[in-house]
C-alpha cells in the first residue's frame, strides 16, 4: 500500500512540475468552457421559444447539464491518451524503468500507483467543468443528483481509457506512438455503438456493448445501474492487469 | 554472498551470456572485466532480477534471483549504466523517493538522505533540480540512490564512463571508501580502474567467463619473464647494439623497436627470474654508448586482459 502512493504521490507531482498538467488544465477550461458556453446559448433560445408557447418543457439539467456532460466524454478522449502516454514510455526510454523494476516493489503496485496519479490528473482536469456548472447552480436550480452520477461515470469511463491508455504506454518506449495508438482505441471504444444503426446481429450487440458512450447514457440521466458500474470496473481491472504482465514480460522479452 | 551457476542468457539468434559461474565472498570488491558487449550488463541485470536467466541459478545472500526476487532486490543496491534519474525531482526529494520505494520511511530516512549526500558529496545541491546537475554529479547521485538503503550489496555497472579524469578519481575513492561495507561488483572496460578498485577480478568476454583470480595473481601469473625497454645514444649502427645486448648473460631475445639517426630502441626479455638491468647498463656503457633509457616493461592488466580476451577471439 504504501508503495502504491509512494509511486501515485511521485506521479501526480511529475505532471504538476511539468508544463502538461498545465497545458492540459488551459485547454480543457477553454474547450469546456465554450461548449458550456453555447449550451447555455442554445437553452436561452429555447427558452424563447417557450415563452412564445413553442416547443417542450425547460429544464435545465437535460438542456445544458447533459449536453455539457457529454461533450466532456469527448473532450476527454483528446486529453486522456496525453495523460497516458508518457506513463512507461517515458521511463523506458529515460531506463528509470530499471530503478522501479529493481526496487523491492511488486509489479502491481508500479501499475496502480501510476494509474492512480493518471486518474488524479483527470479529476483536476474534470473539476474544471465543475466551475462552469456551478454558475447554473447560482442563477438556476437545477437537480444536482444528476450531476454527480455524471461526474462518477466520467471517472468510471476516464478510468477506462486511462488503464487502456497505461497498457498502450507500457509496450512501447515512444510516447507519441502510445498517444496515437491510444487515441485509436479510445476512438473506437467510443463509437462501438453506431454498429446498432445498421445491423441488429450479435456482433452488433457486443461492439455496442463495449461501447464507452452507451454506458455513460445512465449516468448522465442520474441513473446508477450496477450493470454499467461493473462493466466499466471490469474494463478498468483488464486494463491494469494486462499492464502487470506486459510489465513482467518485459523482464522475458528484454 | 553473490552466488552465479552455470547462468545463460540467450536471445534468438545470440547469446548473450553462456554459462557463466563465479563467486563473491562478503565484503569483496569484484570487477567484472570485459569488452563492450561481453555481456557484463546482462549478468548484472540477471543479479538483480531485471530479468530472469534463460538457465542456470544465480543467488544473493542466499536468496534464488527466480524464487525471491524480492528478497534480493531488498539486499541490492543497483547503479545501473545511465543512472535512473527523474530530471524534474530535487536531489534531496529524489532520494527520498528512491528511499520509500526501498521500504524506508520516516525520520530514518530522512536522517539517511542528509547521510548519503554527504557521503557521495552531493550536499552541496540537495535542492538542485536533476536536470541541472552537471554529469559528475548526476552519477554521484545515481551512487548515493543505490546506497541509500545500506544493501549488502552493490552492483555497479560502469560507475566512472563518460566522466572527466578528476570526476572518475573522485568517483573511485568513494568507490573505495564504500569497500569495507558492502559486497560490490562493478564492471568496468577501463583496466587501471579494475587494479586501483578491485581484489578481485572476474574477465568476461563474449558471454564467456575466461579468467577469475586476484588482480595480482593474474598479472604474476601472464607475467612470465621481465621486459625491459633501453635506448641507446652515439651509435648509429644498431645491428652493433643488437649483437652486444645480445650476448649479456641472462638476455633471452632482444627486439629493435626504433632506429633514428644516432639513438636506437629495444625491448629486451630476460629469461625467466633474472634480473638483467645492471648488466645491460654496463654493457651499454662500456661500449662507449651514451644509456639514455632503461625501464621495466610491465605487463599491465591491460595486456592481460588483451591476451586472455584476444585468445578467446582466435578460439
Amino acid at each position: 500500500m504504501n508503495n502504491i502512493i509512494t509511486i501515485w504521490q511521485k506521479e501526480v507531482k511529475s505532471y504538476f512540475v511539468s508544463p502538461i498538467a498545465y497545458a492540459l488544465l488551459t485547454i480543457y477550461a477553454v474547450v469546456s468552457g465554450f461548449f458550456s458556453y453555447v449550451a447555455v446559448g442554445y437553452f436561452l433560445d429555447r427558452s424563447i421559444g417557450a415563452q412564445a408557447g413553442r416547443g417542450g418543457p425547460m429544464d435545465v439539467n437535460e438542456w445544458v447539464i447533459r449536453p455539457v456532460m457529454m461533450n466532456v466524454g469527448v473532450i476527454s478522449l483528446f486529453l486522456i491518451p496525453m495523460i497516458t502516454m508518457r506513463l512507461f514510455a517515458e521511463e523506458k526510454r529515460s531506463g528509470t524503468i530499471e530503478l522501479l523494476i529493481t526496487s523491492p516493489i511488486r509489479d502491481y503496485e508500479i501499475v496502480l500507483g501510476k494509474w492512480l496519479g493518471a486518474l488524479t490528473m483527470y479529476a483536476c482536469i474534470l473539476s474544471l467543468t465543475l466551475v462552469n456548472l456551478s454558475v447554473l447552480f447560482l442563477f438556476g436550480s437545477p437537480d444536482w443528483r444528476p450531476v454527480a452520477t455524471s461526474f462518477l461515470g466520467m471517472l468510471l469511463q476516464g478510468g477506462c481509457l486511462l488503464s487502456i491508455g497505461c497498457f498502450i504506454s507500457n509496450t512501447t518506449k515512444n510516447q507519441i506512438l502510445a498517444g496515437a495508438a491510444t487515441f485509436g482505441v479510445s476512438l473506437l471504444m467510443w463509437t462501438f455503438d453506431w454498429f446498432t444503426g445498421f445491423k441488429a446481429d450479435a456482433w452488433a450487440k457486443v461492439l455496442a456493448y463495449l461501447s464507452l458512450t452507451s454506458h455513460f447514457e445512465p449516468f448522465s440521466k442520474g441513473v446508477i445501474d450496477s450493470k454499467d458500474v461493473i462493466f466499466y470496473v471490469s474494463v478498468i481491472v483488464l486494463g491494469l492487469f494486462l499492464t502487470t504482465r506486459s510489465l513482467e514480460s518485459l523482464r522475458w522479452r528484454a | 554472498m553473490i552466488k552465479v551457476e552455470g547462468v545463460s542468457k540467450r536471445y534468438p539468434g545470440h547469446t548473450a551470456v553462456d554459462n557463466i559461474s563465479f563467486e563473491v565472498e562478503k565484503g569483496q570488491v569484484v570487477g567484472f572485466l570485459g569488452p563492450n558487449g561481453a555481456g557484463k550488463t546482462t549478468t548484472m541485470r540477471i543479479l538483480t532480477c531485471f530479468m530472469p536467466p534463460s538457465s542456470g541459478t544465480a543467488s544473493v545472500g542466499g536468496f534464488d534471483v527466480m524464487d525471491h526476487p524480492l528478497e534480493v532486490k531488498r539486499r541490492i543496491g543497483y547503479l545501473p549504466e545511465t543512472p535512473p534519474l527523474y530530471p524534474e525531482m530535487e536531489v534531496a526529494e529524489y532520494l527520498t523517493f528512491v528511499g520509500k520505494l526501498k521500504g524506508m520511511g520516516g525520520n530514518s530516512l530522512r536522517k539517511r538522505v542528509d547521510e548519503v549526500s554527504e557521503k557521495c558529496n552531493v550536499a552541496d545541491v540537495r535542492n538542485k533540480l536533476v536536470s541541472k546537475l552537471s554529469k559528475g554529479y548526476k552519477q554521484r547521485v545515481g551512487l548515493a540512490q543505490a546506497i541509500i538503503h545500506n544493501p549488502e550489496v552493490l552492483i555497479l555497472d560502469e560507475p566512472t564512463s563518460g566522466l572527466d579524469p578528476k570526476q572518475i578519481l573522485e568517483t573511485r575513492d568513494l568507490i573505495k571508501g564504500l569497500a569495507g561495507e558492502h559486497t560490490i561488483i562493478l564492471s568496468t572496460h577501463i583496466l587501471p580502474e579494475v587494479e586501483q578498485i578491485c581484489e578481485r577480478v572476474v574477465i568476461i568476454s563474449r558471454g564467456k567467463v575466461v579468467a577469475t583470480d586476484s588482480v595480482e595473481n593474474l598479472t604474476n601469473r601472464m607475467r612470465g619473464s621481465e621486459v625491459i625497454g633501453l635506448t641507446v645514444e652515439g651509435q648509429p649502427e644498431s645491428g652493433l647494439v643488437q649483437e652486444k645486448l645480445e650476448r649479456v648473460a641472462g638476455v633471452s631475445r632482444v627486439i629493435l623497436k626504433l632506429a633514428q639517426d644516432s639513438s636506437c630502441a629495444f625491448e629486451i626479455e630476460s629469461l625467466q627470474g633474472r634480473n638483467i638491468r645492471a648488466d645491460l647498463a654496463r654493457a651499454v656503457v662500456e661500449a662507449g654508448w651514451n644509456l639514455t633509457e632503461l625501464r621495466p616493461v610491465s605487463m599491465s592488466l591491460e595486456e592481460v586482459f588483451l591476451q586472455l580476451t584476444a585468445s578467446e577471439v582466435s578460439v
